[in-house]
């Protein structure tokens, strides 16, 4: 303890005339200057803040869990409180609206902008994903700005669509399959070929002007029941109408030669349980008015 | 005397500085560790969370390989906006077999805490491969790669013994058939025996062929079979009751 130094001892630096730490380093000496005044007495009541926390909020872990604070402050009832603040504004127009049925919601002007407002937003945090930010698809999810529907373009049957799905795994789902003729060599490739021609050529693509009527027969046969005699499809399959310029995965004759040779089955998932119904009814009336609504 | 000129005696003597140093740490051991012994205080008992399948382990540990956590988050908040956006928000006992926590910090993409059956798993293969062809805007970056290459099946028995040693209730049974349940898993009802499969892990438990490359046990059908299982374990309509229990 050789270097114990009493106050007596204090060095004083010469030019300012304040204390050192007494350390020396080759010369070079430190200032003990002490922390401001304003800077210790902010830390000092931040000290106390915490313990005001500790009172409030939940804090402490206990035996049986953690100190619930004064006020049983959680998250959840945090969240449940600002959503019943939610609730309340639209309330004036959701009791209306769950109540109405699809054609009073599209005669009263109030209650179809509020659905048109919810079913905007919702569509775009589910469902532009597949579909597009302009409801306008990809290939393989349908455009759904168009008149050409798979499963029908009423508002019940684009209700039931969205809540149930398609091929999804719910009990309800739109069921429809169209076989893999080429995979599971129900037809041989030449005869996928020429169905592929007649196919092409009712939206009048015929470039080659290749006979069809080879493909006519085997369409008879093998496609109508589900696309109908006059290839117009059919909601009950979601099978698509074959005899317009809409093609859901290309319309050129590797694309249709390719649906028939691997089958397709396009997969909505069921929204039940997900979203509620007031917003699949939103959903389903912007849907509909986007253009093609039945 | 001030009270910087007492800690003086502490720095000057090693002994006392090591013997408090240890104190120290040990305190902010205590009350870091000790809480954790009784973690069941605060995880929910809500009903249906089950470990991961092998598979959808070998596609958390592609998730984690490929750094999707970076830029995607697992955890929805409990307010009102992430709310209506992704669904309930996340729970305590969702993420209780979840080695290492997937929570994230930073939304570049979108929280996936909940993506399980949002979209179809077509859906999934199309937007790995090219996430423009489905998101224009998107910017994440082309995954097709995992197409290509078989996932590492061969050792997922090693890897839930190793999740077992670290409490995640995996049976002997479930170690045993690891490599032949995330097999089965990829290949689907159709042409695989899946009762052994769902006799394990219930009957929610998604089996088919998740990517359309039948012969082939891909990365992609393991990462698939993992987002399509996130956040579907507990059936919030039935789970009413632990939003009253929280309060």
């Amino acid at each position: 303890m050789t270097d114990n130094k009493k106050d007596s001892d204090k060095k004083i630096d010469e030019f300012s005339g304040v204390e050192t730490t007494g350390h020396d380093w080759d010369g070079i000496e430190e200032l003990n200057n002490p922390m401001p005044r304003w800077w210790l007495w902010i830390f000092y009541i931040t000290i106390i803040w915490s313990i005001g926390f500790w009172v409030v909020y939940p804090a402490w872990p206990t035996i049986s869990g953690n100190t619930k604070g004064m006020f049983g402050y959680t998250q959840a009832k945090a969240l449940k409180k600002s959503q019943e603040e939610i609730t309340a504004r639209q309330k004036i127009y959701l009791d209306r609206f769950e109540k109405a049925s699809f054609e009073e919601i599209l005669k009263d002007d109030e209650l179809y902008a509020f659905a048109m407002a919810g079913g905007k937003a919702f569509f775009k945090d589910n469902c532009a994903t597949c579909h597009g930010t302009g409801a306008d698809g990809a290939k393989g999810y349908p455009n759904l700005n168009d008149d050409d529907w798979l499963w029908g373009g009423t508002l019940p049957a684009i209700y039931e669509t969205i809540k149930y799905g398609a091929r999804s795994d719910h009990d309800d789902t739109r069921i429809g399959d169209m076989p893999a003729f080429g995979v599971d060599e129900m037809l041989e490739p030449e005869e996928i070929e020429s169905v592929a021609d007649y196919v092409l050529s009712l939206s009048g693509s015929n470039e080659h002007k290749v006979d069809v009527t080879k493909g006519q027969v085997i369409f008879a046969e093998q496609c109508a029941m589900c696309h109908g005699e006059d290839a117009r499809g059919s909601y009950d399959f979601g099978a698509p109408n074959l005899a317009d310029k809409i093609w859901l995965y290309g319309g050129s004759s590797e694309d249709v030669i390719e649906s028939i040779y691997n089958g397709r089955a396009g997969t909505m998932p069921a929204w039940e349980g997900r979203l509620d119904e007031n917003t699949i009814r939103e959903l389903s009336i912007y849907l509909h008015q986007l253009g093609g609504g039945q | 005397m001030s009270l910087l000129d007492k800690h003086k005696v502490i720095e000057r003597r090693s002994f006392l500085l090591l013997g408090l140093t240890i104190v120290v740490i040990l305190i902010g051991g205590l009350v870091e560790i000790v809480p954790l012994f009784r973690s069941e205080t605060v995880i929910e008992p809500v009903e249906g969370v089950r470990p991961y399948t092998p598979l959808e382990l070998a596609g958390q540990n592609i998730y984690i390989r490929e750094n999707c956590v970076v830029c995607h988050s697992q955890q929805i908040r409990p307010l009102r906006d992430e709310v209506v956006r992704y669904g309930h928000y996340s729970l305590a006992a969702e993420s209780m077999y979840d080695h290492p926590f997937l929570w994230g910090s930073k939304r570049t993409g979108p929280d996936l805490a909940r993506v399980g059956g949002k979209y179809s798993d077509e859906w999934h293969v199309g937007h790995l491969i090219e996430p423009r062809d489905l998101v224009p805007e998107s910017i994440m970056p082309s995954y097709g790669f995992l197409m290509k290459k078989g996932a590492r099946l061969h050792d997922l028995d090693k890897h839930l013994k190793t999740l077992r040693l670290i409490g995640v209730p995996y049976t002997d049974e479930m170690i045993e058939n690891a490599v032949k349940d995330a097999t089965v898993q990829a290949v689907g009802e159709e042409r695989g025996d899946i009762d052994g499969l769902v006799a394990r892990y219930g009957e929610r438990v998604n089996a088919r062929d998740f990517d359309g490359q039948p012969d082939l046990v891909s990365e992609m059908d393991a990462l698939i079979a993992y987002l399509q299982v996130l956040g579907t374990f507990v059936d919030f309509k039935a789970a009413k009751n632990v939003e009253e229990g929280a309060q």
